[in-house]
């Protein structure tokens, strides 16, 4: 009756990010609603500010990362609240592998939902914000290292307030401030890059924020799940 | 509170039923059995540590089931059963067959939302049948179960103590076991 059935991390890990991934097809809203939003707020700005490039391109950096962080925001919701609310998340807590391997795969699989599709439409929303073309380069860098961040960081906001009924404006609350540097350090890369200037150190701070919160926001994740369905 | 001055062990072979009114805290014994919620004062211990020691170890010999079936409404029966049963380490080829013995068959490739209450049941129960952990805690699982899914259940329960595991489990119904083979905590409900 004892031989303690095994998994291997790797294993575990996979299984959540495809069951995340074929629920999230099956419920595509859930995908296309924040990739709408991005590209709405972006499309109307060169039709409410006016056509003029000099102050779309001044601006473009700003628009796109700050409409990327309220998208990811806003899709932040479903990270954990389905599965808490149809008891699959305790499930999981109770499951004989590390919380936070599940927790990273869950993440990953909320990036590959919301933060890639940002990342490939990007690009062309750049085009119609005439971002300047030395930028194009810091742009996708930056959004490649900077989406991971925030949905790993957003990710302890959910966790923490996966148990209250109405935690949006909780949820933002905590989880905006810390979004705050990847913003700064990911527009002001794009700046530097179009007076041609290295931008490399303001990768190298992102990446860092990237790689901190790789490591440690699973284990913070993990902690605040087992609070919330205290 | 709750309730205090609790006291019991747990031996292999065991099927102890809490019983009480609604609000009386079964739930929240179970959570706190199960290593969910933490009680204000006491502990739990499983072979002689605490259950927060070595919480892999509790959790390989651990089945818990709580109110909630933990179905997706995305997925079908079958996927449904092979995430939970690959979840604990399990192996999913057995999902069909499986599937069978709780008479979802036929409803493999049907959306969980289109299933009833008592289907969504059924699914999370399916794992019983394969689950190796000794150790079954059970919140209400007879709920929206029909009179036969019961009796099986029953029996199962009663394979699985004869076995060696134990089942700890609340429900409003009576079980058909000897008196003998039961054990039964009553939860006493009260104001303070």
């Amino acid at each position: 009756m004892n031989n303690t059935p095994s998994l291997s991390y790797k294993a575990a890990f996979l299984l959540i990010i495809k069951r995340d991934l074929t629920i999230a097809f099956r419920h595509r809203d859930d995908i296309l609603n924040p990739l709408l939003f991005f590209v709405i707020v972006v499309t109307l700005f060169p039709l409410g500010i006016g056509p003029e490039s000099t102050t779309l391109s001044r601006i473009a950096p700003g628009i796109i990362w700050v409409a990327a962080l309220l998208s990811t925001l806003l899709s932040l919701d479903r990270l954990f609240k389905s599965d808490h609310n149809d008891g699959s998340l305790e499930q999981m807590l109770l499951s004989p592998h590390p919380v936070f391997i599940l927790v990273l795969g869950k993440i990953i699989a909320h990036w590959l939902l919301t933060g890639l599709p940002l990342i490939l439409v990007a690009p062309l929303l750049a085009v119609l914000l005439h971002l300047n073309e030395n930028s194009y380069g810091a742009l996708m860098l930056t959004l490649l290292l900077g989406t991971p961040v925030l949905s790993l960081l957003g990710a302890i906001g959910v966790a923490l307030t996966v148990g209250i009924k109405k935690g949006g404006v909780l949820l933002s609350l905590l989880v905006l401030p810390l979004y705050i540097p990847v913003l700064i350090f990911a527009t002001s890369a794009i700046d530097t890059a179009a007076m041609n200037l290295p931008y490399s150190g303001q990768l190298a701070i992102i990446a860092a924020l990237l790689f901190g919160s790789l490591t440690l926001a699973p284990f913070a994740v993990s902690a605040a799940l087992k609070v919330s369905t205290n | 509170m709750l309730f205090e001055h609790l006291s019991l062990n747990i031996f292999p072979g065991d099927i102890v039923q809490i019983e009480g009114a609604n609000g009386s805290g079964k739930t929240s014994l179970l959570r706190i059995l199960a290593g969910l919620s933490q009680p204000y004062e006491g502990q739990v211990y499983f072979k002689d540590q605490l259950i927060s020691q070595d919480q892999e170890l509790f959790y390989q010999n651990l089945l818990f089931l709580g109110h909630l079936p933990g179905v997706k409404d995305e997925m079908s029966a079958q996927e449904n059963l092979e995430f939970n049963l690959a979840l604990h380490g399990l192996d999913k080829k057995a999902a069909e067959a499986t599937l069978n013995s709780v008479n979802l068959l036929g409803f493999e490739d049907t959306l969980a939302s289109q299933l009833s209450a008592g289907q969504h049941r059924r699914i999370a129960l399916a794992k019983l049948w394969q689950s190796q952990a000794p150790i079954w805690i059970l919140d209400e699982p007879f709920t929206a179960i029909d009179k036969l899914g019961v009796t099986k259940l029953e029996q199962l329960f009663l394979q699985h103590a004869n076995k060696g595991g134990c089942v700890i489990l609340t429900t409003h119904q009576d079980l058909s076991f000897d008196d003998d083979r039961i054990k039964k905590i009553t939860l006493a409900y009260q104001f303070y």
